[in-house]
């Protein structure tokens, strides 16, 4: 059985073009203001794309807008996540999935990198636990 | 059951540990909660920091006069993955549908979480209670009401899930011939949480629940004591045709150009200005859309009294014109507007539902 997921849904305008709602270009300027804060101020921002009001087609403008840099990085815990860095330097996006790949979360992170690539201090004193029981066994 | 036990009195953070989830994948259940509680991304460090202390709080849902159609849109609902929610973040140790033990047994085990959490628990109710007759509804011969008052007396809080419960719903549409009541006329002790909608947005019953497992406390409430950050603003207020409303672009039928062209749906019966839901961020069917999105106007089902609020398809019976000189209309004029014409509808739907109008086939296929 097809997952809901997996049936293209798309609003078509009459002339075929893809429609948009006139709701990217207002996030583009936020994103835009806050670029400039990380820059001058170091201030981190994330914006969290599921809470605002898009249309059909808005959030495809909003990343074609957006385009895709240097970096991609795939991410496996609880599910896959994808994280690439736009064409902008600073400006992310974190895109979520749950084990079935059905999106949990959709973001925005303007920063130097997301803040779930990095290695997490928990994670790395566990590491340090699992490799010392490796040393044991050899 | 020793397993059960140890389970129960672990925090949330260590059962992920112990299920060998990474910082990494917690953080990002905490991002995806926060997403699901309409918290911005900047409280995840505090969520995590929650949740990592949170312990499984036990949860008896209680279902009255209702279709089943709230437990159908929970186990929907996939964000972070209910099942993970239900099974592993709370104990759901009562519910008709989803349990296994039936009869005496499914009775034993309502009372078992009601003594073992005394105080803590809580309690879901879906469906309204009938009080013309208590034998309309009944549950192992246990009238309705009385299940809903032995239950809550030691609950820490209650959730009225979907429109039947938080306010009486379909079995309160007039003539109301079971004497149909909401939780909240009868639980007057206790916190009670509406959760409405026909049926409710999952990721907004999911939403609650998380909050309390994450803060210990029931979120802020609306006047009809419903969660301010899912319920705070109106459907009309977030719809992204909108800006069709305000230069008085309007679909006149289904079919005709305005439809094709996504123009706003008012003149086709569109409910939004006087509703307050989250379904215009929140959307249905894991975020594909909503029923705007889809070419249809809101009907309103997380208001009291929709049923009666009138035809579905007429539109909320202010002809535009009238409308404009009412509201001061001018193209743009915002949000203020969108209130001014809920004000205005509210007696309008008072009028229709005091007339109880019904809908025929012809306003099916009426233009306007
Ligand atoms: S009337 Fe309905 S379709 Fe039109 S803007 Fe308001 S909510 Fe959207
Ligand atoms: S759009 Fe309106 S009628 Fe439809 S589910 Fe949302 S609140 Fe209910």
């Amino acid at each position: 059985m097809p997952r809901l997921q997996d049936i293209a849904v798309k609003v078509e305008s009459p002339d075929g073009t893809q429609n948009s709602h006139g709701n990217a270009l207002p996030i583009l300027h936020e994103i835009h203001h806050a670029l400039q804060r990380f820059s001058s101020e170091g201030e981190y921002c994330c914006i969290d794309l599921r809470s605002l009001p898009f249309g059909p087609g808005d959030e495809e403008q909003l990343l074609q807008l957006l385009g895709r840099g240097e970096i991609h990085v795939t991410m496996d815990a609880l599910g896959e996540s994808t994280i690439w860095e736009t064409a902008f330097s600073g400006v992310w996006i974190v895109d979520h999935r749950n084990a079935e790949g059905e999106r949990v979360a959709l973001q925005i992170e303007i920063g130097s990198v997301p803040k779930i690539v990095f290695s997490q201090q928990e994670d790395i004193v566990d590491a340090i636990d699992r490799l010392e029981a490796k040393l044991k066994e050899h | 059951m020793a397993d059960d036990l140890k389970k129960l009195s672990m925090t949330l953070g260590e059962s992920l540990r112990q299920q060998g989830v990474s910082r990494r994948g917690f953080l990002k259940y905490c991002a995806a909660t926060a997403s699901m509680m309409a918290l911005p991304p900047t409280m995840v460090p505090a969520i995590a920091q929650a949740l990592e202390k949170a312990k499984r709080p036990s949860v008896i849902w209680l279902s009255f006069q209702e279709c089943t159609g709230c437990t159908e849109s929970l186990t929907r609902s996939h964000s972070p993955s209910v099942e993970n929610l239900i099974f592993d973040h709370i104990s759901l140790d009562y519910h008709h549908t989803l349990q296994v033990a039936s009869g005496d047994a499914a009775e034993a085990a309502r009372e078992a979480a009601m003594h073992e959490n005394e105080g803590k628990y809580i309690v879901v109710v879906d469906g309204s209670i009938p009080l013309a007759n208590p034998g309309y509804s009944a549950i192992a011969g246990i009238s309705n009401l009385q299940m809903l008052e032995e239950t809550v007396a030691g609950a820490a809080a209650v959730v009225a899930v979907g429109s039947c419960a938080a306010f009486g719903g379909l079995p309160h549409a007039n003539p109301n011939p079971t004497g149909a009541v909401s939780v909240g006329e009868i639980v007057k002790d206790k916190p009670v949480v509406n959760v409405s909608g026909c049926p409710p947005i999952p990721t907004v019953i999911t939403g609650v629940l998380a909050h309390f497992l994450t803060f210990g406390s029931l979120p802020e409430l609306d006047a009809l004591g419903r969660p301010m950050v899912f319920f705070g603003q109106s459907i009309h207020d977030r719809c992204y045709r909108r800006p069709f409303y305000d230069k008085g672009l309007f679909a006149e039928t289904f079919d005709d150009e305005g439809a094709r062209k996504g123009w706003c749906l008012f003149r086709l019966g569109c409910k939004g200005p006087m509703t307050y839901n989250a379904c215009a961020t929140a959307k249905w069917n894991q975020g594909t859309s909503w029923p705007v999105e889809s070419g249809h106007g809101c009907l309103g089902c997380s208001e009291p009294d929709f049923w009666d609020a009138g035809g579905f398809y007429n539109a909320l019976s202010i002809p535009d014109s009238d409308l404009t000189r009412k509201t001061g209309y001018v193209v743009g004029a915002g949000v203020a507007l969108g209130a001014a014409a809920g004000a205005l509808n509210r007696s309008t739907r008072a009028k229709a539902a005091a007339q109880h109008e019904t809908v025929t086939i012809d306003d099916l296929d009426k233009k306007s």
